[in-house]
């Protein structure tokens, strides 16, 4: 297995030695991440000791991956095979890694696109190797596309935010790059922009993004060259120049356009929005910047929690005060609170994985403090 | 990772030859729990505690009645349940499920019964919970391209029911004509487009389910990253061990405008395998890939006329959907492709009902078979596709080692293998051979890197090749996920992960074909 293994060994022996001291962890890699879910306080755990690609066969659509990897160098290496991680993360900094893209769980622009490229984060994700509470190596899913042996619990730890465990590696589905690409832009209010990204939809068009905005829509057509100039056509509107484009999907991405940097968060804090992607609210304000096709709405509001959940809540969606906020705003928790099964199926999970209670605790929902 | 295997310290290689004269079933030699006679007594306090809580045509004892429901589409697995419960609404359901909790009743859900695992095996002393009533389409939703239905709806019915909008429900199992969404939940299913579209897992937003002590839970949602663990990931594939499904949101894609297949043909399964390769190496991510050795071609050709080259190792169907520019593009790259990586034949084609023939071989490969076999048992494991030449050629070695014939289609984009051995079920030597030679090959799977199910399920008959697969811990992890959902363990017992305790069996009467290629597990 490689120069990693005595590192993750390592790894696990402060792991059993927290869990017999019911020491507190916080797994942290780059922290780029740092400001979502919960504050959770505890000793260090980094897993930038385990990196490196561990094999990788583009033929075969799949790549291992140690979770300390960077991103940027994961991504760099698939680039120079012409494929790419169709999730595409966001950073939000310099030293983003792999395994705190996926125990964050938060995919980007082309999660909402069609056919092979659909998926958020773990839809990709094939397999994965945990270090649990007990420091236990265990080794979920595998390297093959299709597998139903057992349940998927390397899916499960998409969006976990570490509670569960130390994600050791991950092996991924990758795809090609497209072979053509192109951003248009079209004049267009937030409501017909709505209608018409759901209809775009329901049509076999090559869309890998969209972004509503300021009175404007930009749509993303990724595939054959062939496909993507017929939905030019069909589409219409102002062809943005290459540059021009990447710059503002990773800008969206990574959430350095203006949207997001405009306000202090601390006082107008970004809220994320999910909801089905046709529920109209005309009750929140017009300033919202709307990815995946009316599916993810971002919102710059100080309002209470409580509202804005039942409010999402009544359209069959959710809100995650996702960064910023004062001391009173975050007291109501960054996510949606769980219906009392749900809870109840969550406590048991995080307990059989992490009986100490050791892994960032309360990241993710309130849970007893290891004592 | 690297090491694509996961060699067992629970399981020793016995020699060969000790067991080799035995031609019971490896259940019967290490017995499957919750199989034997029904208790008459225990029955009769069942029933009456589920008759004020059901109709009376909706409960079934009597073994006229219960005989039907004895096996799903593993028919080698045979057990009488106790109880049939055939509820029709989701409050029927809690309330069985609450009995059963209050009682310890085990309880078996199952949907169409065209599993091939054995999931849906009964238990003696449990209630088999058929959703067969839930057979309700309750909305689609053409602006935002999402179906809800009753578990019990048919596959396919879900795309008919969609297809005025343009749009169906992507993944297609080779039954879908007959299986149930519920039971594509519970199995994860697959079909041949699933390389481009995905498996059930990419298809379904969210459910309704009702928990082992009677609660109504929603688990997943139409907006997209529900809060909290990504509980739906577990469910949607967890055999009906975690779970009863009572609703499913499903996803909905636009129908492409059209298709387009080539037929190409190689005089060697692993040049055949390299071309699949060459493919996806040229970036291109077909509708579907899949492939046909010789006999499977030879099998299906006379049922079906579909113009199959009969001198060829190897068959390759490649399809390309979407828009026509899109399609004449693809079609054109992947043929240059397919010519360079060494096709001997080549046909693309040129109408909507060639199409349909070339396909409607590897349709048909199933029932193709079974005309040239008085029986056929069907395998289903994955391997990493550049493995297919050393899989194809052990496979071969193992038909004379075992002298049983075996035909071989591939869903060859994802690496997903279907042996089908043909053996005779009237003859129990025939039968305990090809049980041995089906295990021998999903243990082939696991040892190049694989897995022992891309898309049946484990179910009963995979379990023992789960000690293969993985290791003791994380087995107990399996358990862990199953106490969390139901912490006494009734929903569909037995079934997917072994005990350590029947590993150890397993590790006693194993039989394999050559010594255990890998005896250490390497820890860090």
């Amino acid at each position: 297995m490689g120069a990693a293994e005595p590192r993750a060994e390592q790894l696990a022996e402060q792991i059993r030695a927290a869990a017999g001291a019911r020491t507190p962890l916080v797994i942290r890699a780059g922290g780029t991440k740092d400001f979502y879910g919960n504050a959770c306080a505890g000793e260090r755990l980094d897993p930038r000791v385990l990196t490196g690609i561990v094999e990788y066969e583009p033929t075969e659509l799949v790549v291992t991956v140690r979770a300390g990897t960077p991103l940027a160098e994961l991504e760099a290496e698939l680039a120079r095979h012409g494929q790419m991680l169709a999730f595409e993360p966001p950073h939000y900094g310099e030293g983003a890694t792999i395994g705190g893209a996926v125990a964050a769980g938060l995919a980007g622009p082309r999660r909402a696109s069609f056919g092979a490229t659909w998926g958020g984060v773990r839809d990709f994700i094939l397999g994965a190797r945990l270090l649990d509470g007990r420091g236990q190596l265990l080794r979920f899913g595998g390297t093959v596309m299709k597998n139903v042996a057992g349940y998927d619990v390397a899916r499960l730890l998409a969006g976990s935010l570490g509670t569960l465990g130390l994600i050791v590696d991950l092996s991924i589905k990758v795809l090609p790059r497209p072979a053509a690409e192109q951003t248009l832009r079209l004049e267009m209010d937030l409501a017909s922009a709505l209608v018409r990204m759901n209809e775009w939809g329901g049509q076999p068009l090559p869309i890998s993004a969209t972004l509503s905005f300021g009175g404007r829509v930009f749509v993303r057509l990724s595939g054959a060259r062939a496909a993507v100039a017929a939905a030019r056509q069909q589409l219409g509107g102002e062809s943005l120049d290459d540059e021009g484009a990447a710059a503002l999907w990773r800008g969206i991405r990574d959430h350095r356009h203006q949207f997001f940097t405009t306000d202090d968060p601390l006082t107008t804090p970004l809220w994320r929005l999910s909801l089905p992607s046709t529920a109209a609210l005309p009750q929140l304000p017009d300033s919202q910047l709307v990815e995946w096709g009316g599916a993810l709405r971002w919102l710059r509001l100080d309002a209470p929690a409580r509202e804005l959940r039942a409010l999402t809540a009544g359209h069959g969606g959710h809100a995650t005060l996702f960064r910023g906020g004062s001391g009173a705003a975050r007291a109501a928790g960054a996510f949606t609170p769980l219906a009392a099964p749900l809870a109840a199926i969550h406590r048991r999970l995080k307990a059989e994985f992490d009986p100490a209670g050791i892994f960032n605790c309360g990241r993710l929902y309130p849970e007893p403090k290891a004592t | 990772m690297n090491a694509p295997t996961a060699p067992q310290d629970l399981v020793s290689a016995a020699p060969s030859a000790a067991a080799a004269a035995d031609t019971r079933l490896l259940a019967e030699r290490i017995p499957l729990d919750g199989t034997g006679a029904v208790d008459p007594a225990r029955q009769r306090q069942v029933v009456a505690a589920l008759r004020p809580v059901l109709p009376e045509h909706a409960l079934l004892y009597r073994e006229e009645d219960t005989r039907p429901y004895e096996c799903d589409g593993l028919t080698l697995y045979r057990q009488v349940p106790m109880v049939v419960a055939l509820p029709e609404t989701e409050a029927q359901v809690v309330q069985v499920l609450k009995v059963c909790h209050a009682l310890n009743v085990p309880v078996v859900p199952r949907g169409a019964g065209t599993g091939l695992s054995g999931s849906a095996l009964p238990h003696q002393a449990g209630v088999l919970l058929s959703l067969a009533k839930f057979n309700r389409i309750l909305d689609i939703d053409p602006l935002a391209r999402t179906a809800r239905v009753q578990p019990g709806v048919r596959n396919l019915a879900i795309s008919e029911a969609a297809a005025p909008y343009g749009l169906y429900y992507a993944p297609d199992p080779s039954s879908q004509i007959a299986c149930t969404i519920g039971g594509n939940v519970a199995e994860n299913s697959g079909g041949v487009h699933c390389l481009k579209y995905g498996l059930t897992v990419h298809n379904v937003l969210g459910i309704r389910g009702v928990t082992v002590d009677g609660e109504v839970v929603r688990i997943g949602s139409a907006a997209l990253d529900a809060p909290g663990y990504d509980l739906l990931a577990l469910i949607i594939g967890s055999e009906g061990m975690l779970a009863v499904v009572t609703e499913v949101v499903v996803k909905l894609v636009p129908k492409p405008r059209c298709a387009q297949v080539i037929m190409a043909s190689f005089d060697d399964v692993q040049v055949a395998g390299e071309a699949v390769a060459a493919v996806i190496a040229a970036g291109i991510i077909p509708a579907g890939m899949e492939m046909m050795d010789k006999p499977a071609a030879a099998a299906v050709e006379p049922f079906v006329q579909a113009g199959y080259d009969l001198q060829a190792e190897a068959i390759l169907l490649v399809e390309s959907d979407g828009t026509p520019e899109e399609v004449a593009e693809e079609i054109a790259a992947m043929e240059a492709v397919l010519r360079g990586a060494g096709a001997t034949r080549l046909a693309v084609s040129q109408s909507e009902a060639e199409r349909l023939r070339f396909w409607a071989g590897r349709k048909a490969a199933f029932p193709a078979v079974g005309r040239i076999s008085p029986d056929y048992y069907c395998m289903d494991g994955t391997i990493p596709r550049q493995r297919l030449g050393k899989v194809l050629k052990s496979i071969q070695q193992m038909e004379a080692r075992y002298g049983l014939r075996c035909a071989n289609v591939f869903h060859a984009g994802d690496g997903n293998l279907h042996p089908l051995i043909m053996f005779d079920a009237n003859d129990p030597d025939s039968v305990a051979r090809a049980e041995r030679f089906g295990f021998e090959i999903l243990e082939l799977c696991v040892e190049v890197g694989g897995t022992v199910t891309g898309e049946h399920g484990v179910g009963v008959e995979k379990i023992h090749q789960m000690c293969r697969q993985f290791d003791r811990a994380t087995l107990e992890a399996f358990f862990a996920v199953k106490r969390a959902f139901d912490p006494p363990g009734l929903l569909n017992p037995g079934k997917v992960v072994p005990t350590l305790h029947r590993c150890a069996e397993y590790g006693k009467v194993h039989v394999h074909g050559g010594a255990l290629r890998f005896p250490e597990i390497p820890r860090f």
